[in-house]
């Protein structure tokens, strides 16, 4: 079953997120990181920082905040073991630090198929912006869904993510995906 | 940092190479990024979808990536920053962040280099491919 197309330009609900810094140290530990910029207040601000600057990708996670942040994909049929991370692309107009309260406003962009519905992508684009209202970042997703034909009666189905993994010579993502995972 | 005058097309930044992902890695990106998808941390779920075992977030390695940046770049000077997921990372994959000079160009009254990126494991496996602009 095909991803509805009805769903291209739906508005998900929007999130806002005060950045902690514990969580950003919490980030900082869980990446390795090593540059006391990230931690180290005193560092941050030698450098020219309000705050404790907010790392490249951590905006991502901000729509994850959600009580159900995957409930999109549910609702449209997409079985969220099915799902890879194809692209993500980040375009920064404003950096962000702790203590920046942070609203994200996702919107499902294109989707379209490969390889005869095999698999499916799925494009979000989302705007963060601070309170006041200046734009943070663009940030847009691409998820790939492996056979969601499959999709509602796949459990505990190899053979059926065999052959989609089999099948998939146009997505390179997907192919390289679950023959790495095998 | 390297010096601004120094940069030229073809420099390369200063390899990032990372341990092992375990999965108390997995378990601590899961938690501090806010991504608890269980195909991450849960190997009955993974193996309910056919998998052998979890495997890591695409975004981890993107963040790894975004190290290998914030190590030679200010993360203010970071204009963009995009890649595409070319091959999952399975656990215990061992990731090296690479990134060398495309391009160098004014744009807006800024001087700004463009930066092709990598992740790459072991194994040779390239897992990440992509680019990033930043202000030099």
């Amino acid at each position: 079953m095909p991803v509805d197309q009805s769903v291209v330009g739906k508005e998900l609900p929007p999130l806002t997120m005060t950045v902690d810094a514990g969580r950003l140290r919490f980030f900082a530990k869980a990446i390795g990181e090593t540059n006391p910029v990230f931690t180290d207040l005193g560092a941050a601000k030698a450098a020219g920082h309000r705050d404790l600057p907010v790392p490249p990708t951590f905006l991502f996670g901000i729509e994850l905040e959600s009580p159900d942040p995957f409930g999109w994909l549910s609702c449209i049929g997409v079985d969220l073991r099915r799902v890879l991370h194809g692209e993500q692309s980040f375009t920064y107009h404003s950096p962000a630090v702790a203590g920046d309260v942070l609203t994200v406003a996702p919107r499902i962009g294109d989707v379209y198929s490969k390889k005869g519905g095999t698999l499916e992508f799925i494009e979000k684009a989302s705007t963060v912006t601070r309170e006041n209202g200046d734009l943070v970042a663009e940030l847009k997703t691409v998820i790939a869904v492996r056979n969601p034909a499959r999709a509602s009666e796949a459990t505990g189905n190899v053979g059926g993510a065999s052959e989609a993994t089999g099948n998939v010579g146009g997505a390179s993502e997907a192919t390289g995906n679950v023959k790495a995972a095998k | 940092m390297t010096a601004v005058q120094d940069i030229t097309v073809g420099t390369e930044l200063p390899p990032l190479e990372m341990n092992p992902i375990s999965r108390t890695t997995l378990a601590l990106f899961a938690g501090a990024s806010g991504d608890h998808n269980p195909m991450h941390i849960d190997i009955d779920v993974a193996k309910s979808a056919g998998l052998d075992d979890v495997f890591a977030h695409g975004m981890l390695s993107m963040a790894y990536l975004g190290r290998l940046l914030t190590d030679w770049v200010d993360p203010q000077a970071i204009r963009s920053y995009r890649v595409r997921f070319a091959a999952i990372t399975p656990l215990h994959g061992k990731p090296t962040a690479t990134g060398t000079v495309a391009g160098i160009d004014d744009v807006d009254g800024e001087r700004r280099a463009t930066l092709n990126l990598t992740v790459t494991l072991d194994d040779g496996t390239v897992t990440l491919i992509g680019d990033a602009v930043v202000a030099v």
